[in-house]
């Protein structure tokens, strides 16, 4: 296998409902991952780009197609991932095995969502969608709902009282919040304190409306080279060190090992393997905070923390910068912002652009090395792990 | 591969509050709701079993917001049980205050019962699905 660097990223800011297109917002993404990377579109040999309900944002499905067209890409092969929330993530392993393969030298991956765009009641149908339809859905299932259940089942399986466990979730929306802060794409820029998100609204019991991330529109886009491509146009190429993926049925179908998500532990597993690294050698993660308590769960998913203890590594700041290891510096999807489709790509640019020390002071990792990426779809359905390390 | 229950099969006996499974015949572990293959082994010998219905609550949720065209449903909860049999299964439970419900519910035992969904436009039609009576 060739070695394989993303030399370009580019990410629109995160929004509620707004007015560009699907292909609109593709676009712009994608522009500023091409300028970023020297290239012209004609450069590119194929797009992989995740989009999970542009089917009812807009009445686009194949949006990839279209989106090649429009920004001049040639007639490349154009695929879309669904992958619930990890279809950026799926897109972008994709392009990474089919480059270090030799297939192609230069390809876009990326995604791109009009999630706000659908309005509270469709979104929450469509996400339900990443349920199972026939054995969970009926009973009214959403996607609140199975993490609030997960919420319910770590509070009993590791013996907290349920006060203390969201009292931790809290911490994490806090911190999560006071880095978005910072970050100029961020959906929702504010402070918040552990009070304002224990007097938020309950949107399904123990998670309250500041323990959930927004709905968000939005696209982002990596340009991802090969080796000796990446050496000629990149001062700063950044590296993949180890991916992996894995997939999971119903929840209810996960049950025993649950509040643990078995399909994120083998992905991990896979990508640190593949990298030669253990969960001691990451300097910064971008994970899946969909809920604060999936945040929780995802940080000791991926060997960061041991299982039941995450929350309290949250309140004593191991989870910050400066702790054991800096979890979404970029405010995650609870402040930047959640469009779905697009998710795991923004993850990726951020930690581009942590590596090389490229974000605002307030939120830089000292001397960030190497940083890895964790996006969940659905309900545990697909779990995406990325390991990205520096190259200069 | 042959489906030796289908959902079609697995939603008639429900609602007959009949819960059906399937046994697996290289590892003798019970599976539901139904599947292709077994989840502990991957063998496709099931054959399908009536199950007791009885289970204990492993985790619950109520829920203050609901997909679109299910509001007037709202306040309900769901849980996740553990089946007497092994497997674990999500419903409602059946209760007049969903709203009041805590960590205390989490261990109970119950037994399943059903209600129907009838359908949206987004899906295949009505199904049933378990609603569990709290048998304590
Ligand atoms: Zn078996």
């Amino acid at each position: 296998m060739r070695k394989v660097a993303v030399i370009g990223a580019g990410q629109t800011k995160f929004s509620g409902a707004q007015s560009l297109s699907l292909t609109e917002l593709f676009a712009e993404a994608a522009s500023e991952a091409m300028a970023d990377a020297h290239i012209e579109a004609r450069d590119v040999k194929a797009l992989f780009i995740g989009n999970a309900l542009g089917d009812f944002a807009e009445g686009q499905g194949m949006a990839p197609a279209f989106i090649a067209d429009y920004i001049g890409t040639m007639n490349v092969p154009a695929n879309r991932y669904d992958g619930a929330c990890a279809s950026a993530s799926m897109a972008i392993r994709d392009a990474f095995l089919l480059v270090a393969n030799g297939v192609y030298d230069i390809v876009i991956a990326g995604g791109v969502e009009r999630a706000a765009s659908l309005g509270t009641p469709l979104a929450t149908r469509t996400f339900a969608m990443f349920s199972d339809s026939r054995y969970e859905f009926p009973a009214g299932m959403t996607f609140p709902g199975v993490f609030a259940l997960l919420a319910h089942r770590y509070a009993a399986r590791y013996g907290l009282p349920i006060e203390k466990l969201k009292e931790q979730m809290a911490q994490v929306s806090v911190q999560s919040y006071q880095r978005g802060l910072h970050n100029p794409k961020a959906h929702l820029r504010k402070s918040v304190t552990t009070a304002d998100v224990l007097k938020s609204f309950t949107v399904a019991s123990p998670i309250q409306l500041h323990d959930c991330c927004p709905f968000s529109d939005g696209a982002a886009a990596l340009v991802i080279a090969a080796e000796d491509k990446a050496q000629v146009l990149s001062s700063k190429p950044v590296y993949f060190a180890g991916v992996g993926q894995a997939s999971s049925g119903p929840l209810a179908s996960q049950g025993g090992y649950l509040p643990r998500l078995k399909a994120r532990e083998l992905s991990a597993k896979q990508a640190y393997d593949m990298a030669g690294l253990t969960p001691a050698d990451i300097d910064v993660c971008e994970l899946h905070d969909c809920f604060s308590i999936a945040s929780i769960i995802a940080a000791e998913g991926l060997g960061f923390f041991d299982p039941g203890t995450a929350g309290e590594a949250w309140l004593r700041g191991e989870a910050d910068i400066g702790g054991k290891v800096a979890i979404n510096p970029s405010g995650g999807l609870k402040s930047k912002g959640h469009p779905i489709g697009a998710t795991g790509a923004a993850q990726v640019y951020e930690i581009v652009r942590q590596l090389r020390g490229e974000v605002e002071a307030e939120r830089q990792v000292p001397d960030a090395a190497i940083g890895m990426t964790d996006t969940l779809g659905g309900d545990g359905g697909t779990m995406v792990s990325l390991i990205l390390k520096r190259g200069w | 591969m042959t489906i030796k229950l289908s959902f079609k099969e697995y939603d008639a006996a429900l609602r007959e509050n009949r819960l059906m499974g399937l046994k697996c015949g290289r590892c003798q572990e019970t599976l539901c709701p139904p599947r292709g293959a077994c989840a502990h082994c991957g063998s496709t010998d099931l054959e399908p079993v009536e199950l007791s219905g009885r289970g204990k609550i492993a985790s619950f949720t109520t829920l203050f917001v609901a997909a679109e065209g299910r509001d007037q449903e709202l306040p309900y909860a769901l849980a996740l049980v553990a089946l007497e049999e092994g497997p674990h299964l999500i419903g409602r439970i059946d209760t007049a205050c969903p709203d009041k419900l805590d960590m205390s519910v989490i261990g109970k035992n119950v037994t399943t019962a059903h209600a129907v969904f009838g359908g949206d436009k987004y899906s295949a039609g009505d199904a049933a699905y378990p609603l569990f009576k709290l048998a304590d």
